[in-house]
């Protein structure tokens, strides 16, 4: 049984939350897309996932995708073509690419926002349009301007499809290890070696599929600093089919319907993107956005687990109430719902999903304003803090996305394991989420590492800024010191860990290893209290019976009586350092 | 060809109705609205028979000024070229069909005028065949499938029990739209942005020329449906519960 309807309401309370009017309709490029007009574009993408991409989500992880090594070819499952035919014929993957390779200029922060409606209906198709996207990005950084021009259109339509291939079967994590190699042929490069986990990079959507491809090149320095990015296309302009082919697809624990392919380059022709050993900064264009998408499947399947859980719930009697007011006599068994902890799970999960659906339309919008601003100080405070709480929304939002999804299988019982309901496959599909696009421990060292003393601490300090702000505004109201306190006492507390872990990593390197995943979860919850705190103080102007600020102020109350005090305990356990750790005997593993 | 096409602006099909303490109307705070679901096969039906014909396509609404943000997002996006909305708020249907042929005769010139079967929120099935009459149109109700050809057309409409009937005659006509005519169109993403621009007409009922006059017929009561009573549950094993059914459904159900 699948429940799902797109959260429509709430993204748009976020936009307006956090600034949509003054951040992004004040830029001139986007003056077109008022509030209103930007949810006539969200509703209809969100009608279409609903109508047409959610009906093929469970037959698609059934069926899965079909590899032939006859032909190196993959096949989607039955429906995904027509679907793909759809989506692009009605410009739904357009939404922030540039007018002038055919895109329709709206805000990013739109498309960002519509992705989680994508994701909750089909997460597999969304893996398609995700990877082009990923290209769109770094070609638009970093492509010439005649290779924008060959490829960005048909990209930009959808007529082709982008892929990434950076992992190989000796480098992962670290990217260093790349071993492929490109050298100089005619007018471009020959590319031989052999890229493993490559979403979509085969199948039967689009006529032409374009790679990403990190290679090394002759002269090459060794390791991160001797990469360079390659596009290698499928098809040449002579129609030719070009050596980079499928050599197989893996079976997952989830996703089946987006294949993940080994490919082979076998002296394929490729075409050097940026700098020769500079392909690493082509990739970092895209990081930003292709983690902020994957903080946001956490909470797309989040919330469509949620929602699936809650119809169980509103429909099952078990047991009796605690409270024997609240026992129903004409039935012989109460709603779940008089369950004190049915509540307790339904609203983990709600408060800490909406706490970060909150956080990603933050951080979205910012990526507008950090590239379209008119102001430069505005530009920078965005681009300070996308930079910071990226990794934020990727690892937290993955990881308690994974969470979440699990607590709204347990309030459904044995049925919500069953294949009668959605929730496994999201727990299946969502799972993967925590491991690329850079693992969460990954995340947690870009945020310990690269982001606290980037600019000489300067990220950190806008964002303390924007926390001080809003206590300063809320100063005077007593229905908001509720969330003033904590919020107040918790920044105290992360401030305090971030110098004490500063001082501690200065002495031992070996610290941030040990202690910045927890860092990055007692991080992760001062930002949606701050968040939480945004969302009370917004819905205090609405009126008193309003549902929207009846329902919002008790979810915001849960969050900080039930959830933020998590944030203590990850402060005790960065406080340990390495020790528990690093003294252990390496016979003990 | 001039295509016209009626649009009522109704709660969503799946939004959750309460009627309002004065028992005669709903509580719209917080309903989502959009385009009647038949009326959207309406606008459909238009925009092929533009695409197969050529011609334009004016859209007539009878209902409140907020109404032009579903006209953009539902019709103008989709293909329709223009709108009128004719901001009145008659009693009953007849009201509606005299401002709606009003201003369908103010604006002149149609081959054909295209109504959904009914609107999901009344469900009076009458607007169609007011209209057809105040216009003294050909008319054809609950079609499924249509041609025209020259000043020709031929409608196949839905009957009981399964019968189909093919009707045809001479154009000015009212066509009202059946489920099953056609598949609605999702609006091209670049459609709703260009569909701000487009023209869209707000106007009085003294400006059309119309007068919906005094109301004939009123709602005097709505009630939300009973409750639906508890299930039953069969007891005994698959055979002795099988039984117990097929004599529950004959006998006391009725069905069988």
């Amino acid at each position: 049984m699948d429940v799902y309807r797109p959260p429509l309401d709430d993204i748009r309370f976020n936009l307006e939350v956090f600034g949509y009017a003054e951040r992004i309709e004040s830029i001139e490029r986007f003056a077109d897309f008022d509030l209103e007009t930007a949810m006539s574009l969200l509703e209809e993408y969100s009608k279409f996932c609903v109508d047409v991409l959610k009906p093929l989500n469970a037959s698609g992880d059934t069926v899965g995708v079909r590899f032939d090594p006859a032909d190196h070819s993959v096949t989607t499952p039955d429906g995904f073509k027509a679907a793909y035919a759809g989506f692009t014929e009605n410009a739904f993957n357009t939404i922030p690419w540039n007018p002038e390779f055919g895109g329709m200029g709206a805000p990013f922060s739109l498309s960002t926002l519509a992705s989680e409606v994508l994701i909750a209906t089909n997460k597999s198709f969304s893996m398609c349009t995700g990877l082009t996207a990923g290209l769109i990005e770094a070609l638009e950084a970093y492509g010439t301007d005649a290779q924008k021009e060959h490829y960005l259109h048909k990209l930009v339509s959808g007529e082709w499809a982008g892929t990434m291939c950076l992992t190989e079967p000796q480098c992962g994590t670290d990217l260093g290890l790349v071993s492929t190699t490109a050298v100089p042929s005619g007018d471009g490069f020959e590319l031989t070696g052999t890229k493993i986990w490559i979403t979509f990079g085969e199948h039967d959507l689009t006529e032409n599929i374009v790679h990403l491809v990190l290679a090394r090149l002759p002269d090459a320095p060794p390791g991160i600093k001797g990469i360079s990015a390659f596009l290698v296309p499928k098809f040449l302009d002579d129609g030719s089919r070009n050596p980079i082919f499928c050599g197989g697809t893996d079976h997952k624990m989830g996703i089946h319907a987006s294949p993940t392919c080994v490919m082979n380059l076998e002296g394929a022709k490729g075409w050097l993107v940026g700098e020769a050993h500079k392909g690493m900064r082509s990739m970092f264009v895209m990081m930003n956005a292709a983690r902020l998408n994957v903080g946001i499947e956490g909470v797309a399947l989040a919330e469509a687990a949620y929602q699936a859980a809650l119809a169980f719930a509103k429909d099952r009697r078990q047991s009796r109430s605690l409270s024997p007011k609240k026992q129903d006599r004409t039935s012989d068994a109460d709603n779940i719902l008089v369950h004190p902890d049915v509540r307790r799970m339904l609203l983990n999960v709600k408060s800490t999903n909406e706490g970060l659906r909150g956080l990603v339309a933050w951080i979205a919008m910012s990526y507008d304003v950090m590239h379209h601003a008119a102001d430069a100080a505005e530009r920078e405070k965005a681009e300070d803090l996308v930079a910071l709480l990226t990794p934020i929304i990727k690892s937290y939002g993955s990881e308690r996305g994974f969470a979440n999804v699990s607590e709204s299988m347990q309030v459904m019982g044995g049925a919500g394991y069953t294949k009668d309901w959605p929730v496994e496959q999201y727990m299946r599909d969502v799972r993967i989420a925590m491991i690329y696009e850079g693992t969460n421990h990954i995340q947690a060292l870009d945020l310990v590492g690269r982001k606290l003393p980037m600019h000489g601490g300067r990220l950190m300090r806008v964002f303390a800024g924007e926390v001080t702000a809003l206590l300063r505004e809320c100063a005077d109201d007593p229905r908001m010191a509720e969330f003033t306190g904590p919020l107040k006492d918790e920044s105290k507390r992360l401030n305090a860990t971030t110098m004490e872990m500063g001082a501690a990593a200065s002495a031992d390197h070996e610290v941030i290893g040990a202690v910045a995943s927890n860092y990055l979860n007692q991080f992760a919850l001062v930002t949606l209290a701050y968040v939480w705190a945004k969302q009370a103080k917004a819905v205090l102007e609405l009126d008193e019976a309003d549902p929207k600020r009846r329902s919002k102020l008790q979810t915001a109350r849960f969050f900080y009586q039930m959830v933020l005090p998590e944030a203590a305990t990850y402060a005790r356990k960065v406080a340990v350092g390495k020790a528990c750790m690093t003294d252990a005997d390496p016979d003990l593993f | 060809m001039k295509i016209g096409v009626c649009a009522k602006i109704t709660p969503d099909a799946d939004a959750r109705i309460k009627v309002a303490a004065d028992g005669q109307s709903i509580v719209l705070d917080g309903v989502k609205f959009g385009i009647s679901d038949y009326d959207e096969y309406a606008i459909e039906e238009a925009i092929r028979t533009k695409e197969k014909h050529g011609g334009e396509i004016v859209s007539f609404t009878v209902g409140d000024a907020s109404a032009d943000k579903q006209l953009r997002s539902g019709a103008l996006a989709l293909g329709v070229d223009r709108s009128v909305l004719v901001t009145e708020n008659p009693g009953d249907p007849l009201g509606i069909a005299k401002l709606l042929a009003a201003a369908i005769q103010k604006e002149g010139g149609f081959d054909v005028v295209f109504t959904g079967k009914s609107t999901i929120d009344q469900q009076n099935f009458q607007i169609g065949t007011m209209v057809a009459e105040l216009l003294g149109w050909a008319h054809v109700t609950q079609v499924t499938a249509l041609e025209f050809e020259g000043n020709q057309f031929k409608a196949t409409r839905n009957m009981d029990a399964g019968i189909r009937q093919v009707v045809a005659g001479t154009l000015p006509a009212v066509i009202s739209c059946e489920d099953g005519l056609n598949t609605v169109r999702y609006a091209k993403l670049p459609d709703i942005m260009k569909a701000k621009k487009k023209p869209l007409d707000s106007v009085g009922a003294g400006a059309i020329g119309g007068d919906a006059g005094a109301a004939r017929s009123s709602v005097g009561n709505l009630a939300p449906p009973p409750a639906r009573p508890a299930g039953r549950m069969i007891e005994g094993d698959a055979a002795t519960a099988a039984k117990e059914l097929v004599r529950l459904l004959r006998d006391e159900a009725k069905v069988l």
